[in-house]
């Protein structure tokens, strides 16, 4: 299953982080996990909520750019190679990972990466062939 | 009577009685005005349209009955629809930023860039440069009329000429010392940008033998002046000129630095309300509107300059009876004059929309960073534009950067930032924030 994350364009200056994350609380809306991604001149928030799209609307109304993706959450062994082995499987397909972050906590002894990919349906995919589960995004609710 | 030495026979002509003044401009305005009606459309047209002929013209006032023309009839009627002499009689073009994407253009015939030569060899004169000086033109050479003007000024008068164009700080610095340059002539603020330069070497003017700075090409303040001529230990001088009149060589300060005197035996000039367009009295604020007397390959007349400022009549001390302006400190349109480039927000705007087909809200900031003007475009993000991959967004500012550099010349600095963050008043977005006069050094 696909996992819904929400991205808010945020310039790179002090205070810009405080923003968003003052109206998903004042929604009612938890974060589960997040990655800040920045470039000299602005910054990328992305974000798994619990209310992805009461997030966005929440997130526009208060004015900001907010972009929805799919991204897959995937369990990865936690142990050497573990990772490999999930990169093992995709990239002789030619799908590239546009870029990942860590979940905040594990399921077991598995680690959860959100994982955003050129092709997420063919990623998806293969993932399932090769036995490398896919969280769905309710197990992923779940889970915390 | 306090006269800069010497005055080479070029300068003459600045010292002619009223009396003569206007009858050679009379005779000329006649001669210029029939050449135009004969050979510009436009021109013909709109006399037409007003009941006017050229030999109407009885007197210099009677050139008030005249439309008026405007920066738009260039780009309507681009590139040579205002020419006024077959290409067989034209020997060079300039070219200068229009309104939107494409330029502007400008011919000039042999006697043209004989009247070019001369006027700036007598605005060189007017600023103390004679035979002798090595001057280090630091104008850019091109399509803009700064370089190839100060270049031939220069060299008429018989002064060496360093013919070093705009551009690479350090190669200017070690040429102004090891040349022994005695004057340059560069945008204002350039040359605040080598000083902050020089003094970041521990280089030092006392050195050096410049002596005499002849600025233009953008407008600058009389604390800009006093700070240059502080650091440097130079006099500077300010000159005035458009592309679409002849280039550089329109009007100059003389010893006095007070005012600018106009050639007015090649530019008939008169002070205009610019929401009307009727005359102001002497010595009044308005709209300078130029006529090129003689000027045969694109002949102006009545050419809205958009800048303001007021006529002063007043003789001057240095002995020239060429009448005066005051220093052009801003404009009565939108046009920024940056790095001496005219640029104007629609051209910017213009060069967005070619990237995202419905147009962000955006702001054009200027700052000054050591000398230097600089450009900030800051486009609101929306929603259309946002991607999540941070490659996708840094595309998109390249591509707002270069179809920005594209239009206007000049590289401009596109910062993405968040919607609505762009201060608006009453709905509309103010386009553009000067902000190069700020904060301590000009």
């Amino acid at each position: 299953m696909k996992v819904k994350q929400l991205s808010v364009f945020l310039e790179n200056k002090p205070g810009r982080l405080g923003h968003p994350c003052e109206v998903l609380a004042a929604a009612g809306i938890n974060i589960l996990t997040l990655c800040l991604a920045d470039t000299e001149k602005f910054g990328l928030l992305r974000l798994i909520v619990d209310d992805p799209e009461k997030a966005r609307k929440a997130l526009e109304k208060a004015g900001c750019a907010v972009n929805v993706a799919d991204v897959l959450a995937i369990e990865v062994a936690d142990h050497p190679g573990g990772m490999e082995a999930v990169l093992a499987v995709l990239e002789p397909a030619g799908i590239n990972v546009d870029y990942m972050y860590a979940f905040t906590l594990k399921r077991g002894r598995n680690a959860i990466m959100i994982v955003r990919f050129s092709d997420t349906d063919k990623a998806m995919d293969l993932l399932k062939k090769n036995g490398i589960n896919v969280l769905k995004s309710v197990a992923l609710y779940e889970s915390t | 009577m306090t006269l800069t030495p010497p005055i080479p026979p070029e300068s003459y002509a600045d010292f002619l009685t009223p009396e003569e003044l206007r009858r050679i401009q009379l005779h000329r305005l006649r001669e210029i005005v029939t050449l135009a009606y004969d050979n510009v459309q436009l021109t013909r047209k709109r006399m037409t349209d007003r009941g006017v002929k050229p030999d109407h013209l009885k007197s210099l006032a009677d050139v008030r009955n005249l439309p008026f023309m405007e920066k738009n009839d260039l780009r309507d009627t681009y590139p040579y629809g205002l020419f006024a002499r077959p290409m067989k009689d034209i020997v060079r073009l300039h070219a200068s930023s229009g309104t939107t994407g494409k330029p502007i253009v400008v011919g000039y015939t042999r006697e043209d860039l004989a009247v070019w030569t001369n006027v700036m060899c007598r605005t060189m004169a007017a600023c103390g440069l004679h035979a002798g000086d090595v001057v280090q033109n630091a104008f850019g050479y091109g399509l803009f009329t700064g370089g190839l003007g100060a270049h031939y000024g220069a060299e008429g008068l018989g002064a060496t000429v360093i013919p070093i164009s705009g551009g690479n700080t350090e190669r200017q610095i070690l040429v102004m010392q090891d040349f022994g340059v005695t004057a340059i002539c560069s945008t204002p603020s350039y040359f605040v940008h080598l000083i902050e330069s020089i003094e970041k070497m521990d280089g030092s003017f006392g050195k050096m033998k410049l002596r005499t700075g002849v600025f233009g090409a953008e407008p600058w303040t009389e604390g800009m002046r006093a700070y240059i001529q502080d650091r440097a230990g130079i006099k500077a001088y300010d000159i005035y000129g458009l592309t679409e009149i002849i280039g550089p060589g329109v009007a100059t300060e003389c010893c006095r630095q007070s005012g600018l005197h106009v050639f007015e035996d090649h530019f008939l000039m008169e002070v205009v309300d610019p929401k009307t367009g009727a005359s102001v009295p002497d010595g009044e604020e308005g709209e300078l509107v130029l006529t090129t007397l003689s000027k045969r390959a694109t002949p102006m007349i009545r050419f809205r300059t958009h800048d303001i400022t007021a006529m002063v009549s007043a003789p001057c001390p240095c002995g020239r009876t060429l009448r005066r302006i005051l220093r052009v400190t801003h404009r009565s349109d939108d046009m920024m004059i940056i790095r001496g480039v005219n640029v104007f927000p629609s051209q910017i705007e213009s060069a967005l929309l070619k990237v995202e087909t419905s147009l962000p809200h955006y702001q054009i900031v200027l700052l000054r960073k050591e000398g230097l003007d600089q450009i900030e475009v800051q486009v609101e993000v929306t929603e259309e534009m946002f991607r999540d991959r941070i490659g996708a967004l840094e595309q998109l500012q390249r591509q707002f950067t270069s179809a920005i550099e594209h239009v206007i010349g000049l590289r401009a600095e596109v910062r993405l930032v968040e919607p609505q963050s762009i201060a608006r008043s009453q709905g509309k977005a103010k386009r553009v924030l000067d902000k190069r006069n700020e904060g301590g050094a000009p």
